[in-house]
């Protein structure tokens, strides 16, 4: 008895910790939110804060972004481009690293270990290493300031060939006979046995490289020149200046580049928490 | 009829061997994309770092000059970088493991409740970008007397700092936004290891009558050393090619007296603003040595854990 009333109260210790640390992680959302509902002014005359002063808070600073006057009309070509290369990376980094992944796990052939120890060796080294030589390379292959420049060089990637393969390899090699007598080519089993099993391979896997473009600065910031086929992030890290005059567009901005991304993880949790975490799978 | 039949015969024969074939040929095909990007996306450009690293590099004008750009390297800029990256990857390791060791630790116990809510709203600030993680913390970091940081210490009677134009403070900030936006995700890592403890270690444990403490150092810590190794790794990865964070904070023309310069800031400044390519790769083969000997520690580390085994 007593010890259930112990372990009551320190229960309650926890949320309490919980909830402050919880406040914590979403205090700096938070202001930001409110500041997306202030005028600019106020940001540059107060700093950040979250008073909540409803006298001062208005929808302005989204309205300008959907007018597209003044400094927003650049936005939505960001948005657009931002969309476009994280939909098409994304998709081309499953197709192509599962296929790698695939490949390692399930046949025998020569050089595969030597293969699979490439992969862990891309794995190790950090890209900004190479991102000199990689941006010559971009305009010799005359894919700079292009989505491709942005694309080509990361979509096939080590982590999710990694992961595939781990994956894979707890996959029943039978099907594939069974596919095989059926009349299935290799890439028919790949495609039509294979894929559909590897589903949640793919989900875990989509919103790691989904989330991972739809962020990505530094090498789309090297690869794009010019204002129009900017992604989001280059976008509105080129607004937080002191002479920006756009700090109307810079903080809804950000709010909305965030939302969508938030109203997935509601829905997907199970599969953020998956993709986000998959370093830590063991090999 | 018997050409016909005959004909099939020898179709099937022929396709045969063919598919035969193809069961050799495929994982080739499967693995192809890999083996085209390694060797144009990684392989070159790597190469090409180490040959341009002893070139100086002009446009049009191309020339070896040797041992040249390492020597370059002795210099105030570099070392600052160096010693800004260092400081941050300790002090991002002293709070970015113990704290969300903690916190998964604490999560994961029996007693704990709403478990699920406290774990989606601790990981969502690793959905930010960066960029907008480096807005939010610029913002909250300013100097005005009304912005967030500042507010908050005048509650303890401190007057307004200039955040972001001192070496120590800038250091805090930096591991502020680091803190926030990664400790969600450690402690998953370190949640999703826990989990994996058979809860017959803890049941046994607890017949010989361990307390919680015990149970925790010599059961938890012990079974979760892969896992502590990996987030060690990648913090110290992350550290050292930190740059996205720093642009952020002080913006593409660099920090005052360099406080805030890391070597990948270095590659970039080097590179994309004096294109002096040369030297900005020999900064980039500098960071491939310290990343090897980390990986070396690493495999190190790893492979002692085997032998315990």
């Amino acid at each position: 008895m007593a010890e259930k009333t112990r372990n009551k109260g320190f229960s309650l210790l926890l949320v309490l910790l919980f909830g402050a640390f919880a406040v914590l992680a979403l205090f700096p959302l938070f202001a930001l939110l409110l500041a997306s509902f202030k005028p600019a002014s106020e940001l540059f005359r107060y700093g950040l804060n979250v008073r909540l002063d409803f006298d001062v808070m208005t929808l302005a600073n989204y309205k300008t972004i959907f007018s597209g006057k003044g400094g927003s009309q650049n936005y939505f070509h960001w948005y657009r481009n931002s969309l476009v290369i994280t939909l098409l990376f994304t998709f081309l980094c499953l197709l192509l690293s599962s296929m790698v992944g695939y490949g390692l796990a399930m046949y025998r052939f020569k050089g595969r270990a030597f293969v699979f120890t490439l992969v862990l060796a891309v794995m190790m080294i950090p890209v900004e290493i190479i991102i000199l030589p990689l941006y010559k390379l971009s305009i010799d292959l005359l894919i700079i300031n292009s989505i491709w420049g942005i694309i080509l060089p990361f979509v096939v990637a080590p982590l999710p060939i990694f992961f595939f393969r781990q994956f894979a390899i707890g996959l029943p090699k039978d099907f594939m006979d069974a596919g095989r007598i059926d009349g299935c080519t290799e890439f028919g089993i790949f495609f039509r046995i294979m894929v559909p099993l590897m589903l949640p391979a793919y989900g875990a896997m989509t919103i790691l490289q989904a989330l991972f473009s739809w962020n990505n600065f530094l090498w789309p910031v090297i690869v794009l020149r010019s204002t129009e086929k900017f992604t989001l992030p280059i976008g509105l890290s080129g607004l937080l200046s002191p002479t920006s005059n756009n700090y109307e567009v810079l903080l809804a901005g950000s709010i909305m580049t965030i939302i969508p991304i938030l109203v997935l993880f509601l829905f997907f949790q199970r599969f953020f928490i998956a993709g986000l975490t998959v370093g830590g799978v063991k090999g | 009829m018997n050409a016909n039949t005959g004909r099939l015969a020898l179709k099937k024969q022929k396709t045969a061997p063919r598919r035969m074939n193809s069961q050799k040929l495929a994982p080739y095909l499967f693995i192809m994309p890999f083996i085209v990007s390694f060797l144009l996306f990684f392989s070159y450009p790597l190469i090409h770092a180490v040959i341009m690293s002893f070139q100086q590099v002009l446009p049009g004008d191309v020339k070896f000059i040797g041992l040249a750009n390492y020597r370059k390297l002795w210099n105030s800029d570099f070392y600052q970088a160096l010693w800004n990256n260092s400081r941050y990857v300790f002090w991002t390791v002293l709070v970015l493991i113990p704290l969300p060791l903690t916190l998964a630790a604490l999560l994961n116990s029996s007693i704990m409740r709403a478990k699920n809510f406290f774990r989606a709203s601790l990981f969502i600030p690793a959905l930010t970008s960066i960029v907008v993680a480096g807005i939010i913390f610029r913002l909250i970091f300013s100097e005005l007397d009304g912005a967030i940081m500042n507010s908050f210490i005048s509650l303890f009677g401190l007057s307004s700092q200039k955040w972001l134009l001192s070496p120590s403070l800038s250091m805090f900030a930096l591991v502020v936004l680091a803190t926030w936006r990664w400790a969600g995700i450690n402690m998953l890592y370190f949640l999703s290891a826990l989990q994996g403890i058979p809860r017959e270690l803890y049941e046994s444990a607890d017949m010989d009558g361990a307390g919680t403490l015990s149970k925790f150092f010599k059961i938890t810590i012990p079974l979760l050393k892969p896992i502590t190794i990996y987030v060690f790794t990648i913090t110290i990865y992350g550290g050292y090619a930190m740059f996205t964070e720093s642009f952020m904070l002080w913006g593409s023309r660099g920090s005052p007296q360099n406080i805030g310069l890391t070597m990948v800031g270095y590659i970039y400044q080097q590179g994309f603003q004096y294109f002096d390519l040369g030297f900005g790769s020999t900064i980039g083969i500098t960071l491939l040595g310290i990343t090897l000997v980390v990986s070396v520690i690493q495999l190190n580390l790893l492979g002692f854990f085997k032998k315990e085994d």
